[in-house]
């Protein structure tokens, strides 16, 4: 049997999984793999952060669906990688990060930069191992890229100490997966499956409520059949944008916190919800016991936990979206009754699919562009939207860009949107877009970034402009943390504590240029469109483009935090008579 | 209090503890007690957990648990229909005028005395813990000074095994199997 270094079983493992790409920064402890790494198949990206190879690793698994490595060193590199890996998790992102750690005899023994990194993220990560034995290395690889990749996606971190690396060991691949505990749910049960047919059949009033699971499973297709076949309205959550067409009929846009009113409306006066790969978030819900409150519940995911976790179900399924979404389109096509051409099935939703269209006609997105006026990041947004016609990979931070992004950009297709929606990580746009480029270079890639989330990792660019890792990176500079402004001004009595960071400092025209990218400015809604024309032409050097956006504008509608969704806020661009009639249905279906 | 205990097997690997109570802080589940020890198989470790169904969701729970990589099988061993035990040593001051009365006590709970001083002595009691609560309770009025508590173990009464594989409870092999 042939030998190898833990080191080169590392990289060979690596390469066996068929990674293409590894986004890391060396040090001391991981020193021997990076040896190895530079004979390899393996591309490194060599980021100039730690947290940014871990949001790259992410972008690339959101926008390819195949896992995101990232490799650091022991103490700090580790640690540094924290954020990325819990924001993994909180978003089921499938991720494989690498750490070296001390030698084993030091363990324990506050060696130069040790860090317990595995007991640091043993809340955060899907499965995590310290490797002691040299032999263990191709299993622990294979056994970390089968748990990050099947079932519930989520982050996997392994953890070899330097000394293990170094020494020698048995190679064979496939290594044995020692996995006794770890179990992949089989296929949805039929009796489950019939139940939710028989409902969706039946319903007066349903909504199928999408979230990041329909993704995550390629479900896509089965959805848009499910959904046209019952003809019930489709909401995407923020995890979900693009698992739907926005310019379908049946799309209704985001739910939640910062939903569309028809998407928020829906779910209240629903007589059925089917949640589909959706896990009822707070932030889609408002106040639980007042959430959806007429409606039956179906609830299909493929992790057992998320079933009855915040919602009691009336039908569970559990098991893999795609097989549940096709098995369900099946059983809904035979129960309904034929349509008028014998052929076309005829779904009983019309009345409530002709409330749901005057709902879009009277409560839509709303804001102001004024032609002179400060430029509003809706406007930049739906330009995006128009001139890119859906197509480009929107990447976002958190914030109020976030969910300006999520709303007022039309998505036409699946792994077009990628942002940090459970852990809500600032920073997060510039690295993951990085991540999603070299996972498809040949797209366009388009970061939408607040000014305070682009400070915080902003030192890719210099990666991106090195690597040549054409980016695009809209930053809607509107010289506040604006999400947290909003809150300040609304449940604060206007009380503006510690959210203005100036438009000025950084430049970020200079800034974008001495990165080595192009730097450009837009104040004046008649540019918008030439600016966005030549930043998104430039398909050799990343563009950073600074859009000074209005200060004062906010995210509406709002349900606010803890309130019922029928307490919905439709904000300024509304009158009072129409607040009052969108507050007050009355539905007779 | 509605108590729930849950049988747990798990790898017997390093910080397979650790996951476990992790997650129990993670979630914000309440642990009444937690026992641990090695099965007959020295891969499996046993663990007994004694949730409060009152503040902790019992299902969400298991469920959690059964997502942790390391962990073979989570069963609820239903109320009465396990055997549940935990122990307690017992360092009681005793004069001697009543040193009489208080082995009476303990005789009557199955309490062995284990260490004796001229002011002390040292009870060990196996029992349910209802019945040790009992006890406890009789001890306080002569004045317990230490008390050390081991958490509930509990095993499923009757023929059916838990084993790492298989549905929760599965009849125990006939002996001939066992020799095969």
């Amino acid at each position: 049997m042939q030998e190898l270094t833990g080191a080169q079983a590392l990289v060979r493992s690596l390469e066996q999984q068929g990674v293409e790409v590894v986004f890391g920064l060396p040090g001391g402890t991981i020193l021997p793999t990076y040896d190895p790494l530079l004979s390899s198949s393996l591309r490194h990206v060599l980021v100039r952060h730690e947290q940014g190879a871990g949001h790259a690793a992410e972008g690339y698994a959101w926008a390819t669906g195949r896992p995101g490595v990232c490799m650091a060193t022991s103490g700090p590199g580790a640690t540094n990688l924290v954020t990325a890996l819990s924001d993994a998790y909180m978003d089921s992102v499938p991720m494989v990060a690498i750490t070296g750690q001390v030698g084993t005899s030091l363990i324990g023994s506050d060696a130069f930069q040790e860090a317990d990194i595995t007991g640091i993220t043993l809340p955060i990560t899907k499965h995590s191992e310290l490797v002691t034995d040299v032999a263990r290395i191709p299993a622990a690889i294979a056994e970390a890229f089968h748990v990050a990749t099947t079932g519930r996606p989520g982050p996997v971190l392994i953890d070899v100490p330097k000394d293990v690396q170094q020494a020698t060991g048995p190679w064979s691949w496939p290594p044995v997966m020692d996995l006794p505990g770890y179990q992949v749910p089989g296929p949805p049960s039929l009796t489950a499956i019939s139940a939710a047919a028989a409902l969706l059949v039946r319903a007066r009033r349903p909504v199928l409520y999408v979230g990041g699971g329909v993704i995550k499973s390629d479900a896509h297709a089965d959805l848009l059949r499910l959904a046209e076949l019952c003809q019930a309205p489709v909401t995407t959550t923020l995890m979900a944008r693009g698992a739907f067409p926005d310019a379908h009929p049946l799309a209704l846009g985001m739910p939640g916190m910062h939903g569309t009113y028809p998407a928020v409306a829906a779910l209240q006066e629903a007589d059925l919800v089917v949640a589909l790969g959706a896990r009822f978030d707070d932030r889609v819900t408002g106040r639980l016991a007042d959430f959806a409150p007429r409606a039956t519940i179906v609830h299909a995911d493929i992790d057992p936990a998320e079933v009855g976790k915040n919602r009691a179900a009336d039908v569970a399924i559990i098991g893999d979206l795609r097989l549940t979404m096709a098995a369900l389109a099946d059983a809904v096509a035979a129960a309904l009754p034929d349509g008028p051409d014998g052929r076309q099935p005829l779904a009983g939703t019309a009345d409530w699919l002709a409330v749901l269209d005057s709902w879009k006609r009277q409560f839509p997105l709303r804001y102001t562009q004024d032609s002179d006026g400060p430029l509003k990041p809706q406007y930049v947004t739906e330009r995006l939207s128009a001139l890119t016609g859906g197509e480009a990979i929107i990447v976002a931070g958190v914030g109020q860009h976030q969910m300006h992004a999520a709303q007022h950009y039309s998505f036409t297709r699946p792994r077009s949107w990628i942002n940090s929606g459970g852990a809500g990580t600032m920073g997060f746009a510039v690295p993951a877009a990085m991540g999603a480029q070299v996972g498809r270079p040949g797209e366009l890639v388009v970061a939408i970034d607040g000014d305070g989330c682009f400070q915080m990792t902003a030192q890719e660019l210099a990666t991106c402009a090195i690597e040549k890792i054409p980016i695009k990176v809209l930053i809607f500079n509107n010289g506040f943390l604006g999400m947290v402004r909003q809150w300040q001004e609304l449940f604060y009595d206007e009380r503006y504590s510690s959210v203005e960071l100036g438009t000025a400092i950084p430049d970020y025209v200079k800034l974008a240029e001495a990165y080595g990218c192009v730097g450009l400015r837009c104040e004046r809604p008649d540019e918008v469109d030439t600016v966005l024309d030549k930043a998104l032409a430039r398909t050799d050097v990343p563009v950073v483009v600074d859009f000074r956006t209005h200060d004062r504008e906010g995210v509406f509608p709002m349900v606010p935090a803890g309130r019922a969704n029928d307490e919905i806020v439709l904000g300024p661009e509304f009158s009072a008579d129409e607040q009052r009639a969108a507050t007050r249905r009355e539905m007779e279906i | 209090m509605s108590t729930h205990t849950l049988a747990v097997l798990a790898e017997n690997k390093p910080g397979v503890l650790s996951h476990i109570a992790g997650l129990f802080s993670r979630r914000a589940f309440n642990i009444s007690s937690l026992a641990v020890g090695p099965t007959q198989d020295e891969r499996v470790s046993r663990f007994t957990i004694v949730v409060d169904g009152a503040s902790t969701p019992v299902d969400q729970v298991c469920k959690q648990l059964e997502k942790l990589v390391r962990v073979l099988k989570v069963v609820e061993l239903s109320d009465g229909a396990a055997v549940e035990r935990e122990l307690a040593l017992i360092k009681v001051r005793v004069d001697p005028a009543v040193r009489g009365q208080l082995l009476e006590v303990a005789g009557v709970f199955g309490a062995s005395v284990v260490d004796m001083s001229p002011t002390t002595l040292v009870l060990e009691a196996v029992s349910s813990p209802a019945k040790l609560d009992a006890l406890l309770a009789m001890l306080d009025s002569y004045g317990t000074c230490e008390l050390v508590r081991t958490g509930r173990i509990a095993l499923a009464r009757g023929a059916g095994v838990i084993t790492d594989d298989g549905p929760a409870l599965t009849a125990v092999p006939e002996p001939a199997d066992t020799a095969a």
